[in-house]
């Protein structure tokens, strides 16, 4: 078995953002491994464990997701490029989409690519199908189990989680994937692998490496803002028991004509 | 090139999902202002009924195809197939409902049509004849100011986010029949069936949602049955706090939410976190039992039009957010709010 494993630098999702003159800053917080990513570096891995194989961990990105991709490898994954390239700053997701893609073709053979099913920082969640259908894979989103995989014949069986419930899709391989939380806790990082993972050497490939001409960007947004202030004046129940104090909320939610 | 829009009417077997008409409600408004007409489209199993319908609420031409290969969802074959239409329409702006098949479809038809996808957004302009787009970014802490420098611009709207068009029902038409464009053997996937289907109301539609915390655990009047270990107590009590809160939710119509401290621990599914790792909501009334309002479970509701927080820590942060506040024991006030509710609304 031949996986894939897309990810991207964020910043935690426990930053605040600011807005500085339309452009967004997030001050001193930490820039981590994107937390739905993790689930997919966990599909990935517990594939390779069941198969055999090898996990490719691909990341577009500066210098500084290096520390994103070592979170990959320190949880388990066996190699890693990095794709950076002057010419793709200020990228939109179906140029990132561009250079997966190819970037999945140069990595070769590849029987399945694994995606977060979105990044918590512009939360656009459309690089993944869009790769799918770049590279003309089929698309499974938000897989929730991996319920059987059969590595010679080519084929998975996923269930996958619509608004209707949970369709079991078979498909051939290759093919895109991306993973829902409903799959599990990701591993943490053992020791060793951690120690490994800062070892490891971590290739850049640039757009000249993957024998491609800077995809063009589409989709911009020049201009950030903070959302409306919510002027919200608290207003704390009190009374004689819990009934009392239930039966005023009530009162009080009735009148605000939401029900 | 004309100044027409599109919409994808998503549906399931003959009903258009809510977020659907909804995105029909942002088409509507964006073809006034562009002045080029709206046509819909609906794939699958029952879309023709679905099409028939979208002409109540103000499309001029709409389109379906039910064809046998297109019963079940698969993206491929109906990205194809919108692709075709939107080929022959040129239509400057597509829109999706955000719903999985709406998100998917749309960043895979910005492939086939060589454009780009402004995914989830929650307000659409026309500004010099170009849609500008606001979007929720970094889980809702800020918004942006989105464009789309190529043609179709495509977008796809957040549920709750844009009005539902009233229907009229004077208004009809005849939906064209579209030809399935993907033979089946260009098809690699096949849906085998469904495991299991979602229960309740949908916390993306709903107008009322009650969510519980860490704190659901903590009732020290339970009694957990004999030979329960500690975590096993810990989640039979969090369970009986979610039977509790979900009788309060079953009252007022609502669904019920949880944050990331209750499903990690183990007390309810996934498919209920809010936050910025779960659903982003904004219903019309979200009451919080026992939830401390850390950031990320702020990011997931706090566009709700009235918060309601029980916490027993008079200093959660969830009470900043808060129009209402208690600050007890949700033991006792959540059993007699749903007493409350149950009368007044003669339940």
């Amino acid at each position: 078995m031949n996986i894939v494993v897309c990810i991207k630098q964020v910043p935690d999702s426990a930053a605040r953002m600011v807005v500085e003159g339309g452009q967004v800053s997030w001050g001193d917080a930490p820039l981590v491994l994107n937390p739905w990513d993790e689930y997919a570096v966990e599909v990935a891995l517990r594939q390779k464990e069941a198969y055999g194989g090898t996990v490719t961990v691909l990341s577009v990105g500066g210098e500084s997701a290096k520390e994103a991709i070592i979170a990959a490898l320190a949880m388990g994954c066996d190699q890693a490029y990095l794709i950076t390239d002057p010419a793709l700053a200020g990228s939109d997701s179906r140029a990132v989409a561009h250079v997966l893609a190819a970037a999945i073709r140069k990595v070769g053979d590849v029987d399945l690519a694994c995606f977060g099913k979105q990044a918590i920082d512009a939360d656009m969640g459309v690089t993944a199908p869009m790769t799918a259908r770049l590279l003309g894979w089929p698309m499974l989103s938000l897989v929730s189990v991996v319920q059987a995989l059969d590595p010679a014949g080519k084929t998975i069986r996923i269930e996958r989680s619509i608004e209707e419930g949970r369709q079991v899709v078979e498909s051939k391989l290759p093919a895109v994937i991306t993973v829902s939380k409903d799959v599990g806790e990701p591993r943490y990082p053992s020791f060793m692998g951690i120690r490994k993972a800062r070892r490891a050497e971590i290739p850049a490939w640039s757009l000249a490496d993957l024998g491609i001409a800077a995809p063009a960007t589409v989709v911009r947004w020049p201009e950030v803002i903070n959302p409306p202030v919510r002027e919200v004046v608290t207003e704390i129940i009190t009374g004689s028991s819990p009934q009392d104090i239930a039966d005023k909320l009530a009162e009080k939610i009735l009148a605000e004509k939401v029900l | 090139m004309s100044n027409k829009v599109l919409v994808y009417v998503d549906q399931f077997k003959g009903a258009a999902l809510p977020a659907s008409l909804e995105a029909v409600g942002a088409a509507l408004d964006l073809a006034k202002k562009l002045g080029g007409g709206l046509a819909a489209l609906a794939v699958g199993e029952g879309a023709g009924d679905v099409a028939g319908q979208a002409f109540q609420y103000g499309v001029s031409d709409a389109f379906y195809s039910d064809d046998p290969s297109l019963a079940e969802y698969r993206p491929e074959p109906y990205t194809a197939l919108l692709a075709k239409v939107a080929k022959e329409l040129s239509p400057v702006v597509i829109l999706f409902p955000t719903t999985t098949r709406g998100r998917e479809m749309a960043a895979m038809s910005a492939i086939d049509l060589n454009t780009g996808v402004m995914p989830d957004v929650t307000a659409l302009d026309v500004e010099d004849g170009k849609v500008v787009a606001i979007r929720p970014v970094y889980a809702g802490k800020l918004l942006s100011k989105t464009y789309c420098d190529a043609l179709p611009q495509i977008a796809t709207t957040r549920g709750r986010a844009f009005k539902k068009p009233e229907p009229d029902a004077a208004l009809s038409g005849t939906p064209v029949r579209v030809e399935a464009v993907t033979p089946d053997s260009d098809i690699h996937t096949k849906v085998l069936g469904y495991v299991q289907a979602e229960g309740g109301v949908s916390l993306g539609d709903a107008n009322v949602i009650v969510s519980g915390g860490r704190g659901v655990s903590n009732n020290p009047a339970l009694t957990p049955p004999p030979g329960l270990d500690d975590k096993q107590a810990e989640i039979w009590r969090a369970q009986q706090g979610f039977l509790m809160i979900g009788e309060l939710a079953s009252v007022l119509g609502a669904a019920v939410g949880a944050s990331r401290a209750a499903v990690d621990a183990g007390y309810i599914p996934y498919a209920h976190q809010v936050g910025q790792t779960g659903k982003v909501v904004a219903p019309d009334l979200y009451i919080a039992c026992g939830i401390s309002g850390a950031i990320q479970h702020q990011a997931g509701m706090r566009s709700s039009k009235v918060i309601v927080a029980v916490n027993k820590d008079a200093e959660a942060p969830i009470f900043k957010l808060a129009r209402f506040g208690v600050v007890g024991d949700l033991y006792s006030i959540v059993p007699a709010l749903t007493e409350a509710f149950r009368k007044r609304l003669g339940k």
